[in-house]
């Protein structure tokens, strides 16, 4: 009796993966509402054949307890044999019926995803490149100068449909917000897309849904829906160049950066530091996770990234540097000031 | 010996085998090697990095990152002196190599003290000797990242390594 009732907890454990920031049960997306209607559709279906298969199977095993051992034709064969025929033409024509209902619906659930843009609204461009193991995210416009880069973190305006370029530069990731849309893959050299159309404010988690090395799970991207004021306010801010330092520990700090090893590969907009290999750091305090969704972006996330990247990341492609105290201080000092 | 017995010991031999690491990856990097004082000559980190594959296709990234094809090619040369020959100016052990990554030389090759970590220079000396495919057959990658119509290093000889100048008319551009 204690098992029994102990059977349904995995049942909660998996319902509870539905809710929240990263969740399939979402409709925030047009394209995950879809979604998740069929599979209820699915569900609800495929649940009701299930009980009615399973009775049946009780249903026999009862019966066979009352049939006859001389082999010869029971009483009541004739009726018998008349009610089974109903039920099989019954459960025929039930098959039949809803496996077209579910063939309907497929159909129409592809043609409305089919259907990216009905309103043929204006989208907003974004190149989204994958590389072991983050994101390197562009905004482009019809002028140039307006384009946007940053990294690990998009921003999308409600009720505005989303053009996303997707290109990797190494191996095979794939790209997936479920509370938005479904998967699409980034394969190196050829260019996927995919249109979000997000439709409800808030804060949602992407994440690398094609195993691609070692850091796999920790390849995780941002997603806020903000409203489209909000998001101009977003665009603007991240069009400034990166602010000056104000404090003598801040000025230290952006010297470090912007003449040593963390200039070859970051760029920093409005400075020196011009790599393109890693994530852009000119707004990286605005964002909300370091490296991926792997720290939390505050002082102490910052600290054990630049001391120690192998250590919270094993693998990636950020060497230790190996800075001493006063140099990380003031490095970690001066990226807190890039909002 | 019966045939449901050799196939389990094969099953068996072949489960075995799946304990068997290629090699240490080595991406945590103890201490020991990037914060020792740089040895000219005899270096024990040389071989740490020649004789890892990971290492070496760390390296391989990084030709490209720092833009090393930039004078060299990949590895024909260029404006720079071509890489998968026998030729070496200034040594083709891993140790000159390092040296010449990190403090340049004369005629346009820059320094990248202070621009790249110890590490990485190690990496990329470990792919530049690939070229020639100087290191053991066992780490050398069988293709290259970039498009490529040379063949693999796996399949190249080995030159010795001859560390006199060029001789005239047989320098880089010529």
């Amino acid at each position: 009796m204690r098992r029994r009732l102990l059977l349904p907890i995995p049942l909660f454990v998996l319902v509870s993966g539905c809710a929240g920031i990263q969740s399939v049960s979402d409709d925030a997306g047009r394209e995950s509402g879809l979604i998740w209607s069929l599979f209820v559709l699915f569900g609800i279906v495929t649940a009701i054949f299930y009980v009615a298969v399973i009775a049946f199977l009780i249903a026999a095993y009862w019966r066979r307890g009352g049939s006859n051992q001389d082999g010869l034709p029971d009483e009541g064969g004739v009726t018998r044999e008349r009610s089974l025929r109903t039920a099989f033409f019954l459960w025929t024509g039930a098959v039949i019926g809803s496996l077209s209902l579910l063939a309907l619906a497929s159909y129409f659930t592809d043609r409305g995803l089919a259907s990216v843009n009905p309103e043929n609204k204006p989208m907003v461009g974004i190149d989204l490149v994958a590389n072991q193991w983050w994101w390197d995210v562009r905004y482009h416009y019809d002028d140039p100068s307006q384009n946007i880069r940053t990294a690990n973190e998009i921003h999308l305006p409600a009720g505005v449909p989303a053009m996303i370029s997707l290109k990797s530069n190494d191996v095979i990731h794939s790209f997936w917000v479920p509370n938005l849309a479904g998967k699409q893959d980034l394969i190196p050299g050829r260019i996927n897309d995919i249109v979000l159309m997000p439709r409800r404010i808030g804060h949602y988690r992407a994440q690398c849904a094609e195993y691609c090395g070692l850091q796999h799970a920790h390849m995780a991207l941002d997603v806020i829906v903000e409203s489209p004021a909000d998001f101009q306010r977003w665009e603007a801010a991240q069009r400034q160049p990166a602010p000056a330092p104000a404090t003598p520990l801040a000025q230290a700090g952006y010297a470090y950066v912007t003449s040593r090893e963390c200039s070859t590969c970051h760029n920093i907009a409005g400075t020196n530091a011009n790599g393109t290999v890693a994530p852009d750091l000119t707004h990286v305090a605005g964002r909300r996770t370091i490296a991926a969704g792997t720290l939390p972006m505050n002082r102490a996330g910052l600290y054990a990234w630049i001391a120690d990247p192998q250590g919270a990341k094993p693998g990636n492609n950020m060497p230790t540097v190996g800075l001493n105290a006063d140099e990380l201080h003031a490095v970690a000092a001066y990226l807190e000031t890039l909002k | 010996m019966s045939s449901p017995c050799r196939a389990s010991l094969i099953l068996l031999a072949f489960i075995l085998l799946a304990g068997c690491d290629r090699e240490k990856r080595g991406m945590t990097h103890e201490p020991k090697p990037e914060t020792m004082a740089f040895v000219p000559s005899g270096d024990p980190r040389a071989s740490d990095y020649e004789n890892n594959a990971f290492q070496m296709s760390q390296g391989q990234r990084l030709f490209m990152w720092m833009n090393c094809v930039g004078c060299h090619a990949h590895g024909g040369g260029g404006m720079g002196p071509p890489l998968m020959d026998d030729k070496w100016r200034y040594g083709g052990r891993m140790e000159d190599i390092v040296y010449t990554i990190l403090n340049g030389r004369p005629n346009g090759m820059p320094p990248f003290k202070g621009r790249l970590t110890e590490q990485q220079a190690w990496q990329l000396a470990s792919y530049v000797r690939s070229l020639s495919a100087q290191p053991r057959q066992d780490v050398l990658y069988s293709r290259s990242d970039e498009m490529s119509i040379t063949e693999p290093a796996t399949l190249k000889e080995r030159n010795a390594i001859m560390n006199e100048p060029p001789a005239p008319g047989h320098g880089p551009g010529k």
